[in-house]
């Protein structure tokens, strides 16, 4: 089967399934929202992290600029006529998240020009620290429009509820479908080789700095979006969202599913949402496991949990018998 | 006595030893020569332990050592002035020495030494207080001799020392080597691509090709052999 | 005039400790060419040690005696100091030979276990530091004011950078720390044991961290779980911006970042204090990433 005809077959059996949403006991509901946000954020650092090679410790200041810049468009568009009385408030939402996106992937290309010349550990530093000062700017933003707050500083800022199962699931499935496209492309096989040996691809004249810009932008593109569909459910933003250990927990999931395999970061993804919830009986001691989890995995199986490219290879696949025929 | 025997060692797949075995009687000079990736400083990397062998056996008197880390190698006498010198730039001369001696209690003993080769290395003793990395190609190699001598072995390594010298420095070195020997009753064991001054201070010879012993015999014989003048000595 | 002058006092006093935490940051990257994410929680775990030895010994020395100081010094940073090797060698001696990467990750992972555990035994709500050092003020002028507090900890940071030094210059441990930052081979054909050099330089590193944790806690008399996290990644800068692996850089570095911050609180950007540091991070980073005092490192293929 043709991976396009599976993933509209997943799309379908998405819409089918939002059909029911309504029914499922509302913790449970947000465990699974959860759940799609989180895929999406974690594929879109695996283009980043596992598939380039780049070490970004700051996924969640582009997931902060996406959330705040469509929360104010969706703010500014529900109280100007476009609210969720115009097509069920589609339109305000795709706009919003759009907006939202392209602003966290213009961040993403301000901040990766200059810091993705460095490597390993520093850019893992300066990522981190670019998202501390996304963090700091926002909690100094607050202004008024028509009478309304927006942004808010370090108080918050209300988001209208637009968010629901079919946006948060679709946009994961057009994330994995666009990531995993792209690194089977021929064009996208420049990331890879970045990865792999940088000198060597260089040498090959894979214009390596710039792949990993596009990397950084499309990874941040995803990001803001992902923040957007946060947002617009929790209905509360805070900078406090979004610090860099939001953005740890981004990186978890990427190690964890092993870098650069798209099917393993999802099932991380899933996995390192649930377990929190399955351990809150033990809320004191979730975190020491999940750090310890981090540490032993490191030392054991730095490759990940599921650390084979199982989904990456089943594409390739397809696309060699493609090409034969 | 230092005793190779059929030692194997190879990078990831790639064998870089295959079989070697060699024997360093005490007090004597014993050169090892060849070519570029032969396999010389494979071989004196992993007698000094930092490289693991595959299997063969290194033994050192009763001592095997081919399971000791190499500070544990230095302990038991073996010191070695490595490929490319290795001085610590950001040293000073005299701290570079005390460096070599770092095993060692005996602070008398130590200033004894030390005082040995600044006088076999009076140009060492001009630069003591200087940086490691200020020094010329040659000096670094006199600091190279001397630290290893610090240590106080029974058995020295050297690799290569003639490597990127002066000619008239390569003489005076291998002068102090074989004063080293003669004077120390020092053990050396001489890795040198420059095969015709090696075989010259040396009482024992191998010849290495890639990874194997192909030669070995007296030392003058050795430089007398046919096969050995057309491919290392440069003589028809 | 008296403004300037004052908060420079304040940028000294708060200088001088992130230059002792970044004082370890430096000696560790420069032995083992890692950044050790979880330097931060030392200084915690520093200030926590102080804490409870305080309390427990009060009632044989009283809080605030000079005998009570230097045995909550003593105590928190071996305590520290026994920590920093117990994490060296639990998590990531095993990890010596592999990617930077993979041990930077696992020193996330120690960050947040450190803090997390803390939050278990200690709770999460900050609790006040007891008076170890009976404050008033020393100098009273128009111009500017400096309390004990301030002197002790300007002192006894500067004391132990002096002590650092000399260890590192002079003793043969420490020469064998530089010899082995230079180059770990080298250093082992010497007879030297890189993994004891390795223990000693966390257990120092460690135990500066601890002091400069406490002095914090006499400055700033609040301590949490999670006070560790900012002062180290500003001690981080610290490191970077003086030349990491250079001590004499991290003791700089340190001032710099102490100095900034404290004329930065001072003025209208003063909410803006932390995205600074991290600016200038940014700024050493791309235009001169081996710092003020380091050395440029050519990349090795």
């Amino acid at each position: 089967m043709r991976p396009q005809l599976i993933f509209a077959l997943i799309f379908a059996g998405l819409i089918g399934l939002s059909l029911v949403t309504g029914k499922i006991d509302p913790y449970y509901y947000t465990v699974i929202i959860f759940i799609g946000i989180n895929i999406t954020m974690a594929t879109s650092l695996n283009l980043i992290n596992g598939f380039t090679g780049q070490f970004s410790l700051g996924h969640a200041g582009f997931m902060g600029v996406g959330a705040y810049v469509s929360a104010i468009a969706s703010t500014f568009l529900t109280t100007h006529g476009l609210g969720t009385e115009v097509m069920g408030g589609v339109p305000v939402m795709a706009i919003a998240l759009l907006v939202g996106g392209l602003a966290a992937a213009l961040t993403g290309l301000a901040v990766g020009i200059p810091s993705l010349r460095l490597k390993g550990d520093y850019l893992a530093i300066v990522t981190l620290g670019f998202n501390e000062i996304i963090r700091v700017i926002i909690q100094n933003v607050d202004f008024k429009i028509d009478g309304i707050s927006y942004v808010g500083g370090a108080r918050g800022f209300a988001v209208p509820q637009l968010s629901s199962f079919l946006w948060v699931f679709g946009i994961a499935l057009v994330a994995i479908y666009f990531v995993e496209n792209l690194i089977n492309s021929t064009y996208g096989r420049g990331f890879l080789a970045v990865r792999d040996d940088e000198v060597a691809a260089e040498a090959m004249g894979v214009h390596t700095t710039r792949f990993k810009v596009r990397a950084f932008v499309i990874g941040s593109f995803f990001a803001g979006i992902g923040g957007g569909l946060f947002a617009h459910f929790i209905q509360y933003i805070t900078p406090d969202n979004f610090t860099f250990l939001k953005s740890i927990e981004i990186v978890v999931m990427v190690i964890l599913g092993g870098m650069g395999s798209t099917y393993g970061v999802i099932l991380a993804a899933i996995l390192l949402t649930i377990m929190p919830e399955a351990l809150r009986e033990f809320s004191e001691y979730r975190m020491i496991i999940y750090s310890l989890m981090l540490i032993v995995l490191m030392i054991a199986r730095p490759q990940g949990l599921f650390g084979s490219e199982t989904f990456t290879r089943f594409f390739a696949k397809r696309k060699a018998a493609a090409n034969k025929v | 006595m230092l005793e190779i025997k059929d030692l194997h060692v190879s990078y990831g797949q790639i064998a870089a030893l295959k079989g070697i075995s060699l024997s360093v009687p005490d007090h004597a000079i014993v050169t090892l020569i060849g070519a570029n990736g032969a396999g010389k400083t494979t071989l004196l990397r992993t007698i000094s332990g930092l490289l693991k062998s595959k299997s063969g056996s290194i033994s050192l008197g009763d001592s095997e050592l081919t399971k000791c880390a190499p500070h544990e190698i230095v302990a038991k006498g073996i010191a070695q002035s490595p490929e490319g010198r290795m001085i610590f730039a950001n040293l000073t001369v005299m701290e570079n020495l005390k460096m070599g001696a770092f095993l060692r209690k005996d602070t008398d003993g130590i200033a004894t030494d030390m005082e040995y080769v600044f006088s076999m290395f009076p140009r060492l003793k001009e630069r003591h207080a200087q940086q490691g990395g200020t020094l010329s190609g040659g000096e670094q190699q006199m600091l190279a001799i001397g630290r290893a001598l610090m240590s106080k072995p029974k058995i020295l390594l050297l690799d290569e020392p003639s490597l990127g010298i002066a000619p008239i420095l390569v003489r005076t070195i291998f002068q102090k080597i074989v004063e080293i020997n003669h004077n120390l009753g020092m053990t050396v064991l001489l890795v040198e691509q420059n095969a015709h001054m090696a075989l010259g201070i040396a009482s024992h010879g191998y010849v290495i090709e890639t990874g194997k012993i192909v030669l070995e015999g007296e030392a003058s014989w050795l430089a007398a052999n046919e096969e050995v003048k057309k491919a290392y000595l440069g003589s028809v | 005039m008296g403004e300037i002058l004052q908060q420079l006092v304040n940028g000294i006093s708060l200088g001088a400790i992130y230059a002792l935490i970044a004082l370890g940051y430096t000696m560790i990257y420069g032995v083992l060419r890692f950044i050790n994410f979880a330097h931060g929680d030392i200084f915690m775990i520093g200030a926590f040690s102080g804490y409870f030895v305080a309390n427990a010994v009060s009632h044989i020395l009283p809080t605030g005696s000079i005998g009570a100081v230097i045995v909550v010094f003593v105590a928190s940073m071996t305590i520290c100091a026994l920590l920093g090797a117990l994490i060296e060698y639990l998590a990531y001696r095993p990890l010596r030979k592999r990617p930077k990467l993979t041990v930077l990750i696992t020193a996330i992972g120690v960050s947040l276990f450190l803090e997390y555990l803390s939050q278990l035994l200690f709770g999460a709500t900050p609790r006040g530091f007891p008076e170890i050092i009976s404050n008033h003020a020393l100098i009273k002028s128009k111009a500017v004011t400096i309390d004990v507090v301030g002197a002790v900890v300007i002192i006894t940071s500067f004391t132990l950078m002096l002590a650092l030094r000399v260890i590192v210059m002079k003793t043969k441990i420490g020469t064998a720390m530089r010899a082995v930052s230079f180059n770990q081979q080298a250093a082992s054909l010497m007879g030297i044991n890189i993994s004891k050099v390795i223990t000693f330089t966390f257990m120092t590193g460690s135990a500066l961290a601890a002091a400069g944790g406490v002095l914090y806690a006499a400055q700033y008399p609040s301590i949490d779980p999670l006070m560790g996290i900012l002062p180290g990644l500003k001690a981080f800068v610290a490191a970077v911006l003086g030349g990491i692996g250079n001590i004499t850089g991290a003791a700089l570095g340190g001032m710099i970042i102490g100095i900034v911050e404290s004329f930065i609180g001072g003025t209208f950007l003063s909410t803006y204090r932390d995205a600074i540091v991290f600016a200038i991070l940014i700024g050493i980073l791309i235009f001169k990433p081996s710092g003020i005092l380091g050395k440029n490192e050519v990349e090795k293929v």
